[in-house]
């Protein structure tokens, strides 16, 4: 395989959210907004993608028994310093995403991958699939959450569109259950057509 | 009194997987027959209590005191897994009949962030150990009950005609936005 389908693979054909269904807490818990998902995303991407690395990186070193737990240290310490980051230069966007920002370290996509590629794969690739499948994750929260700001405030990005309010549901915790839903639903009808 | 509004409040109002978005995983994973839904309940009801015990006193007696409140997240997740393992290995030993029970899914409670999401909320909220003790176990009953609705509900959806690209994870999902739906006319009740 190379580079180039490594890295395309996280965003469509093995997309995270949509396809594979991984991650699905923040997905529909911080997707209030476009704005907070794409915070979301870039967290988990930096996280992902780093992790990926260092545990591309001492893969010899990990004893075969003691990985997983070896494996959320890396992941824990990673998160911690996202946490410590965004605290200090992006208070608003940490207070938003409160307690999910902790929870990055049990995201299934992240020990996923490190389990299933990183382990196996040499530095390089392991760093391009984790941007791939951040990149992949990103996207789908971005999505996400326009949608649901779209419909739930009539506004993108912050930027109102129609000066009323907006269907409040989607806003509220049913919506994000009821939008992931109907988006995955679209996809799949548009990859039987295709 | 001021616990009845706390069990009514995490099991009914603040629903974990219904409001909160956290245990979605297991919570689409396993939900497909309310026998498996019952045992993975039971699980998590008993690792989750366990683990707010835990991580409470490390939190209150290790890091506060040292000043160490940076490393809650890392040692949080490292308590519960090996809490996790620990459970597991001395049920296998002493009560082999509940082990066969909830057995299969206690491995799959590690990467439940419901677990790891109430410890820390339990230091959040600034409850004292029987307040949050309390809380934990009203949270993991809510659990429970809305991972059981819920399988009775796609128990009955396997007979139903849904049409083709809604099969699956997205019927599902929207079936679990109806109950959060309903779930919110609680909303008032505390």
């Amino acid at each position: 395989m190379n580079q180039l389908q490594n890295f395309t693979k996280g965003l469509i054909k093995e997309n995270p959210v949509f396809v594979l269904l991984l991650g699905m807490c923040p997905t529909l818990g911080v997707t209030t907004s476009a704005i907070n998902g794409l915070g979301m995303g870039l967290a988990t991407l930096f996280v992902l993608s780093l992790s990926n690395v260092i545990i591309s990186l001492l893969k010899t070193l990990i004893p075969d028994k003691v990985r997983i737990p070896a494996f959320i240290v890396v992941i824990a310490s990673l998160v911690t310093i996202v946490q410590m980051v965004m605290e200090a230069y992006v208070p608003s966007l940490y207070a938003s995403l409160g307690l999910f920002i902790p929870l990055i370290v049990v995201n299934c996509i992240i020990l996923g991958r490190a389990e299933a590629f990183a382990s196996k794969n040499n530095v390089f690739s392991s760093f391009i699939d984790g941007l791939g499948m951040g990149l992949g994750f990103t996207l789908a929260l971005t999505l996400l959450g326009a949608t649901r700001e779209l419909f739930g405030a009539y506004s993108i990005f912050g930027l109102k569109l129609i000066p009323t309010d907006g269907i409040l549901v989607f806003v509220l915790a049913p919506g994000a259950f009821l939008a992931l839903g109907l988006i995955i639903g679209i996809i799949n009808s548009l990859k039987k057509t295709a | 009194m001021e616990f009845i509004i706390i069990i009514i409040g995490a099991i009914l109002v603040n629903n974990i997987v219904l409001a909160q978005f956290l245990g979605i995983c297991p919570f689409l994973g396993v939900s497909n027959k309310i026998s498996t839904a019952v045992g993975m309940s039971g699980a998590v009801v008993f690792v989750m209590t366990l683990a707010t015990f835990v991580t409470f006193i490390i939190q209150e007696y290790l890091l506060n005191p040292f000043g160490l409140g940076f490393l809650q997240t890392i040692s949080f997740i490292l308590v519960i897994a090996a809490l996790v393992q620990m459970v597991e290995i001395i049920l296998k030993k002493i009560a082999p009949p509940l082990y066969q029970a909830l057995g299969v899914f206690l491995p799959l409670i590690t990467t439940n962030c419901a677990v790891l999401g109430v410890a820390i909320m339990v230091i959040q909220q600034n409850y004292n150990l029987v307040g949050g003790l309390v809380f934990t176990m009203a949270t993991a009953l809510g659990y429970g009950l809305a991972l059981i609705i819920f399988a009775g509900l796609r128990e009955q959806m396997e007979l139903a005609n849904i049409p083709k690209a809604m099969k699956g994870s997205p019927i599902a999902l929207i079936t679990a936005g109806i109950l959060s739906l309903a779930f919110m006319g609680f909303a008032g009740l505390v």
